[in-house]
């Protein structure tokens, strides 16, 4: 186990800039979560991190060494691919084994240690078969045994989760978090989906176009998002966004699309008039006779909770109720958010408005 | 419920004639359609080959009905030492330029599939030899490796390493050398071609996860490429060892199985008797002493094809 330390990387592929300097402190033991769209870098920064990838400039250590010229198999870290790279000609065992066996370690230490992560991972009753004779989850837990076996300093995980379905994605998600509460190794995880980062970070970083847009705890991230990216990417339903202005006559208020009045707590010294883009959680609205009036569009029940698609002044917005209300499409209603949960970013730089 | 009696109309069971049966048998269908693929089989390969086997038990000649001599042609090729001689040639040719071929052909595909500018022409120019007329590259090789006017000669007495030509074509030992490396020449790109798209069939992430694992370079090769290869090295090496033990062209048109016999392959050697000599039950003869060399090489292919167990799409049992 170690820290591991990324220092303001680069990567440029010819000419072509995909990381634009990142700087990412990664405690011992911790649990990071590199979420963020396609393209934004973090695959390349994980592969970076693993030796795959050349860093063009920046330093990255493990513990208390620059990596940057170590190779590979002298970093002492394991990855967990997106297509799990399971050796198809080797059994689960040897598959598990093999480092092992490239560094000569004796056949009882490999069998010792391969059987010790079979347990863990449930895998004792397919030691002898091989990945074609496996499902989905069993070749995923296949690559992490591979992982754990190796006791590295740092696990990477790319993806690990995006081939199998939506059920057994939710099983392996406390399945990876549960290991990782057993053995605590320092791990970083990319993902594309904010629902596996929320559910497992210890830490968030959401990257973007080659940038760190925020880093922080789940909770931080989803309660205080330091802009709109960030408060759109977190959050689902995504977070609803209305642009206006702000206005402030003895009372704050947003004056937002065809003149609708959402209230707002406080707003920043000196901003009135001032362009700016208004975010409120679906979850957020209440309904309410001093509300925004609304007119239903959709209601779609799942149960636990109803979504409603509405248009306020003319936009789209999603609300979700806990409560039963009894909705139709072409109802009107009012809703109204929670002005002390509302977030205000700049309409021209995305940044956070509010406190 | 209760239970209520619903009347039901007996079904009205046609007896379907014998032939709207048959009308409407996929079996019968399938049949029609594979007749064209059998009778060209039949008549392409399986008569020829029946043929041949007949007019090895009779003593046919070019202009002449045999007789059949049951097994008198094989008495007499048992004693003939230019037959064991070209018998010998034939393993000598097909082990030795198979086991190059193969090797050389590895080398390329290994280095076709890194990443390297030009790659697509790289890839290209290998298949040259391969798209070159068989005849016409032997022809080639034929002035190359001439006795007088051969360009190797030439260049070495220019270099001062040799004194005078070398007989590349009258020497037993080094006309063994030039069909050989003829016959490697030819054959290089089939292997390499076939080897690197079987290369390109294995994940990148496997090399990925073995350099994690720790692997160099050499275990790379060792431990993930070569066993995923294993199943395309069976196929390439079976039809480049067959194509080669029935090689025919390349040595007619450059020693015609010369010098006193030195590259008389078993193709060669039949085609010598049957057609120039016209002893048509001789020269079958020998051909059909090809076969059961050909069944060895198709039964280790046989076995060296079966599916491994890792290649099995089984079942959860």
């Amino acid at each position: 186990m170690s820290s591991v330390q990324i220092r303001d990387v680069r990567k440029s592929f010819g000419n072509f800039e995909v990381l634009h300097g990142v700087t990412i402190p990664i405690e011992d033991g911790q649990f990071v979560v590199l979420v963020g769209p396609s393209g934004c870098g973090k695959s390349t920064l994980l592969r970076m991190l693993a030796g795959l990838e050349n860093i063009t400039s920046g330093t990255i250590s493990i513990g208390d060494r620059v990596v940057n010229n170590v190779q590979p198999k002298e970093r002492d870290i394991a990855m967990v691919f997106q297509n799990y790279a399971l050796y198809p000609h080797m059994t689960v065992a040897e598959n598990m084994g093999f480092s092992l066996k490239l560094r000569n370690a004796s056949s009882d230490e490999i069998n010792k240690r391969v059987k010790r992560a079979a347990e863990i991972l449930a895998l004792s009753p397919l030691l002898d078969r091989y990945p074609r004779q496996l499902s989905g989850g069993q070749r995923q837990r296949v690559a992490m045994g591979r992982a754990i076996v190796r006791d590295p300093q740092v696990f990477l995980f790319d993806e690990p989760l995006s081939n199998l379905d939506a059920k057994l994605r939710v099983a392996m998600r406390t399945e990876i978090k549960e290991l990782h509460q057993r053995l605590k190794t320092t791990t970083v995880y990319v993902t594309h989906d904010q629902i596996e980062a929320m559910t497992m970070a210890d830490k968030i970083v959401v990257m973007h176009d080659g940038i760190v847009e925020q880093m922080g705890t789940p909770l931080e991230l989803y309660d205080k998002p330091d802009n709109q990216f960030v408060a759109g990417f977190i959050g689902s339903p995504a977070m609803n966004f209305l642009k206006g202005h702000v206005r402030v006559n003895g009372v704050a208020t947003f004056e937002g699309p065809n003149g609708v009045k959402l209230p707002l707590k406080t707003a920043p010294a000196g901003s009135d008039g001032r362009p700016a883009v208004y975010g409120v959680r679906p979850e957020h609205f209440t309904i309410a006779d001093d509300g925004a009036e609304a007119e239903i569009i959709v209601v779609e029940p799942t149960g636990s909770e109803t979504q409603v698609f509405a248009k306020v002044g003319g936009e789209q917005v999603v609300a979700v109720f806990r409560e039963r209300h009894q909705f139709n499409p072409g109802d009107k209603v009012r809703l109204k958010p929670d002005p002390s949960l509302v977030h205000l970013f700049d309409d021209a730089t995305g940044k956070r408005m509010n406190a | 419920m209760a239970d209520v009696a619903i009347p039901r109309a007996k079904p009205q069971m046609s007896e379907a004639s014998a032939w709207t049966q048959l009308k409407y048998n996929r079996n019968w269908l399938g049949f029609w359609f594979m007749v064209p693929a059998m009778a060209f089989l039949i008549f392409f390969l399986a008569y020829p080959l029946g043929l041949g086997i007949w007019l090895s038990f009779t003593d046919t000649r070019i202009g002449r009905v045999g007789h059949f001599i049951a097994t008198e042609n094989y008495e007499w090729l048992w004693d003939d030492s230019i037959f064991w001689l070209s018998v010998f040639n034939t393993l000598l040719y097909t082990f030795v330029a198979s086991a190059f071929k193969f090797a050389i052909g590895l080398y390329l595909a290994l280095l076709l599939n890194e990443h390297m500018p030009f790659k697509a022409m790289l890839r290209a120019m290998v298949l040259i030899p391969f798209i070159v007329p068989t005849v016409l590259s032997a022809l080639a090789f034929w002035w190359i490796f001439d006795s007088q006017f051969s360009i190797i000669s030439w260049s070495l007495k220019h270099l001062g390493l040799i004194n005078q030509n070398i007989n590349f074509l009258g020497d037993t030992t080094w006309a063994r050398i030039c069909v050989i490396f003829a016959n490697v020449w030819r054959g290089v790109p089939f292997v390499a071609i076939t080897l690197l798209a079987g290369l390109q069939t294995v994940s990148p992430s496997l090399y990925e996860a073995a350099t994690l694992d720790g692997a160099t370079r050499w275990q790379n090769f060792r431990y993930i490429t070569y066993p995923l290869l294993t199943p395309i090295i069976a196929v390439v090496m079976t039809f480049s060892v067959l194509f080669t033990f029935t090689d025919f062209q390349l040595i007619w048109a450059m020693t015609r199985g010369g010098p006193v016999n030195a590259t008389h392959l078993m193709a060669t050697l039949s085609y010598q008797r049957a057609i120039i000599a016209g002893q048509l039950g001789e020269g079958a003869a020998i051909s059909s002493a090809m076969i059961p060399f050909l069944l060895a090489a198709i039964m280790v292919s046989w076995f060296g094809l079966q599916r491994r167990k890792w290649q099995q799409g089984e079942s959860n049992d």
